[in-house]
């Protein structure tokens, strides 16, 4: 009994939660690798696009919520997501219109992107912060748990409880459901080819007639998707609030580096990798080793790594050590 | 020498001091004074970023992190000793700190003495393990001790004592330290790796600072950092300075505050001019000529046999450490250490605006921007205002959308900088005052 209650306690406070937070920073991390891959610079308004996709999430559920319309169990953020995208991608083909695409004209080197891109940042942050303001909104709504801790207790008879909550389940759904589909469309789809042609060799691709332009749009309008079904999800998971979202910009990249830029596959990976030494590193302990451990001990300390306040520092480890001794990531991503 | 770029640049400082001026006589002096002493540390952090960007072309998105250093050094250094809690508890802290560090070397070396094999691997991961959890025994025993000391008042440990502008170069060095590693690391690998790595670190710098209360108190903050000038109280109690307020006809109050400021102003002044001398130094030295064929062409300049990973590393070092000043310099003049006040777009991402509108590759057009920029972040918040003021006027009193408008007014300036800069990037790409 001893060994299933460990194992409850792990599931509940480290691997469903690892899970949940993997699969957001793995859609997070796809759209930083899809800008490297296909535009060639390290995108710093990410984190900002996906501020802005959820807002307009947030406000289109509100307006949901007032006239009535609902999902039922499952949140209304849900229904308010296809506006958000399509918003968003109309921001993101703007900004692509009227600062980027001067620049590819120009062939600027990488970092002028990434200086741009810091302008861009700027002004969505202003944006969002001017509309919605800079506190933490909670938008959930629904039922809250699939399991609750005292169903399950009561149901198995286990002193431990295991609660999975509807956010946690609807990510790991909705976040499959987005990889799945880009997956296909990379693979199967002639404008996912020659995206991909374009990404591995521009000229080539542009020798074959690919419309650079075209190229571009589409992978805004995915980046778009991404961003905002990411943004959304972390928000039901946890909540909304604009400075949070910049800051997830250390982790989304760290996976980024750390599964190759430019690699999608390795973008997911190292989404998982670093929620799951994120929150192995800064979980305590104490309670599973209590178990596992002789009967009657439990051990001194709240064997916690580190606080939780440094989570920063376990993707920043990560990032250092890859770099030092593998700096094209673990799938092998694009070098310029 | 004169031509018509100098007399660009000249007229460009002439109508930045206007600006300046402009708001002593609106406004008040005491207010110029205040944006004009914290343009003067953004001057400072400008050349710095400026020798990073515009002599090596180096991406750094963490200067916030070298600022804080410098705030931390402020402390460690001015702060007076908490004796009590250096007996309950800060030669333990020091033991587990000298541990830590044991630890980092011993896995160093055996990493770099053993042949590679199964044998390295394990003998580094016991040492880094078993050196940990030593670590964090020792360690967390003398925390615990040293934050029960009176947690109110003080719960750290202070600093040494020593005057507070020995702490400027300190910062320098703490940040050169840091940026050292960072650079070893990161330097080398691609433009945009460094860009992540020194985002990462200066948010690492940000949470130690916020969390390690024996440190620096954390979010309880270190305030009364001792001062490199007289208080205003004393200088009301002088009778020099009384008699020259009455001689001058002036309320002593008011003037007192203005004289304190006109005295950080002097000493930030000798800072930036010394920085300014020998960067221009450097710049048209054999040295800054070798920087810059290194920034422009990598490929031929290592092939006239420059080594340029180390080059770029000294200059990153270089860059950093004038930031890391500046950051010391920056809390000597607030005289209080707040870790919660360190916001990236305030602290990096403005400093980036105030290098590429000033002029990247320019020492005097980085210091234009520095005082350009610091100048309208303070002064768009009230023009704002008033803007909003005006577009709404026109609305029913007590409209919702309203009072949303004038409350958000605040965060128009994010938006000024960010359009300010790609407008720029855009239109004047090499800045005001152009790399000669």
């Amino acid at each position: 009994m001893d060994i299933l209650n460990a194992i409850v306690v792990l599931l509940n406070f480290v691997i469903i939660p690892a899970t949940a937070y993997g699969a957001q920073l793995a859609l997070g991390a796809l759209g930083v690798t899809l800008i490297y891959g296909i535009l060639r610079f390290s995108n710093f308004a990410h984190g900002d696009t996906m501020a802005f996709g959820t807002m307009i999430v947030i406000l289109c559920t509100w307006g949901l919520q007032a006239a009535g319309v609902t999902l039922g169990p499952l949140p209304t953020a849900l229904l308010a997501l296809p506006v958000g995208i399509a918003l968003t991608a109309l921001l993101l083909m703007g900004t692509d219109r009227a600062v980027y695409r001067f620049y590819r004209r120009q062939k600027a080197k990488p970092v002028v992107y990434v200086i741009a891109s810091l302008g861009v940042m700027f002004i969505m942050n202003g944006i969002v912060r001017f509309i919605i303001g800079v506190d933490d909104q909670r938008f959930d709504d629904g039922e809250r748990f699939l399991i609750s801790v005292r169903r399950f207790r009561d149901l198995t008879g286990l002193e431990e409880g295991l609660g999975i909550r509807t956010s946690q389940a609807i990510t790991v759904v909705v976040a499959l459901i987005a990889m799945v589909a880009l997956f296909w469309f990379l693979n199967r789809t002639r404008t996912g080819k020659s995206m991909r042609a374009f990404s591995d060799n521009e000229d080539l691709a542009l020798l074959s007639g690919i419309n650079p332009e075209r190229v571009v749009m589409i992978t805004w309008l995915i980046v778009a998707a991404l961003a905002t079904t990411a943004g959304t999800l972390y928000g039901l998971d946890k909540a909304f609030k604009p400075f949070t979202y910049f800051q997830l910009l250390l982790p989304i990249f760290a996976a980024a580096i750390v599964g190759g830029l430019g690699n999608p596959v390795g973008a997911i990976l190292g989404g998982f990798l670093i929620a799951f030494s994120e929150v192995g590193v800064t979980y305590a302990f104490r309670k599973v080793v209590g178990y596992l451990g002789p009967e009657g001990w439990e051990p001194a300390g709240m064997m916690q790594l580190l606080s939780t306040d440094y989570k920063f520092a376990v993707s920043f480890t990560i990032l250092l050590i890859v770099l030092l001794f593998r700096p094209t990531g673990i799938m092998k991503g694009k070098t310029i | 020498m004169t031509g018509v770029r100098d007399i660009r640049a000249v007229a460009l400082f002439a109508a930045v001091a206007v600006l300046y001026l402009g708001t002593g006589f609106v406004q008040s002096w005491n207010i110029a004074l205040s944006i004009f002493n914290m343009g003067l540390v953004s001057a400072i952090l400008a050349l710095g970023v400026n020798m990073q960007w515009g002599y090596a072309g180096l991406f750094n998105v963490g200067v916030m992190g070298f600022v804080a250093l410098g705030g931390l050094a402020t402390v460690l250094i001015a702060v007076p000793p908490v004796e009590d809690a250096w007996a309950a508890g800060g030669l333990r802290i020091v033991l587990a700190l000298v541990l830590g560090a044991a630890t980092i070397i011993a896995a160093i070396l055996v990493w770099s003495k053993l042949a590679p094999g199964r044998l390295r691997a394990l003998g580094m991961v016991v040492i880094l393990i078993g050196g940990f959890a030593l670590f964090r025994t020792v360690f967390d025993g003398g925390v615990i001790a040293v934050e029960a000391v009176n947690p109110a008042a003080t719960g750290f440990l202070g600093g040494l004592g020593l005057p507070v502008l020995v702490a400027w170069p300190v910062g320098g060095v703490l940040a050169a330290g840091a940026a050292w590693l960072i650079g070893k690391t990161a330097l080398g690998l691609r433009s945009d790796y460094l860009a992540i790595a020194t985002l990462g670190i200066s948010e690492i710098i940000i949470a130690v600072l916020k969390n390690e209360d024996w440190l620096t108190r954390g979010v309880k903050n270190v305030t009364g950092v001792p001062r490199p000038v007289p208080y205003e109280v004393e200088l009301q109690q002088t009778p020099w300075f009384t008699d020259l307020a009455a001689r001058l006809g002036a309320d002593p109050v008011s003037m007192s505050s203005i004289m304190v400021k006109l005295s950080y102003a002097g000493l930030f002044m000798v800072v930036l001019l010394v920085l300014i001398w020998f960067s221009q130094k450097a710049w048209n030295s054999p040295w800054g000529r070798m920087m810059r064929a290194i920034r422009d062409n990598e490929v031929s300049a290592a092939a006239m046999g420059k080594d340029v990973k180390a080059r770029h590393l000294q200059v990153f070092v270089l860059g950093s450490a004038v930031v890391g000043m500046a950051g010391a310099m920056m809390t000597t003049l607030d005289s209080q250490l707040v870790p919660s006040s360190y916001q990236p777009l305030r602290f990096t991402f403005l400093v980036w605006v105030m290098v590429i509108v000033g002029g990247s590759g320019n020492n005097w057009g980085a210091v234009l921007g520095g005082f350009l920029i610091w100048w309208l972040w303070i002064q768009v918040e009230p023009l704002g205002q008033l803007l909003m003021q005006s577009i709404t006027s026109g609305m029913a009193e007590g409209s919702w959308l309203r009072a949303h408008l004038l409350e958000a007014a605040a965060h128009m300036r994010l938006m000024t900088m960010g359009v300010i800069l790609l407008l720029v990037l855009r239109f004047s790409p090499r800045g005001l005052i152009p790399e000669r």
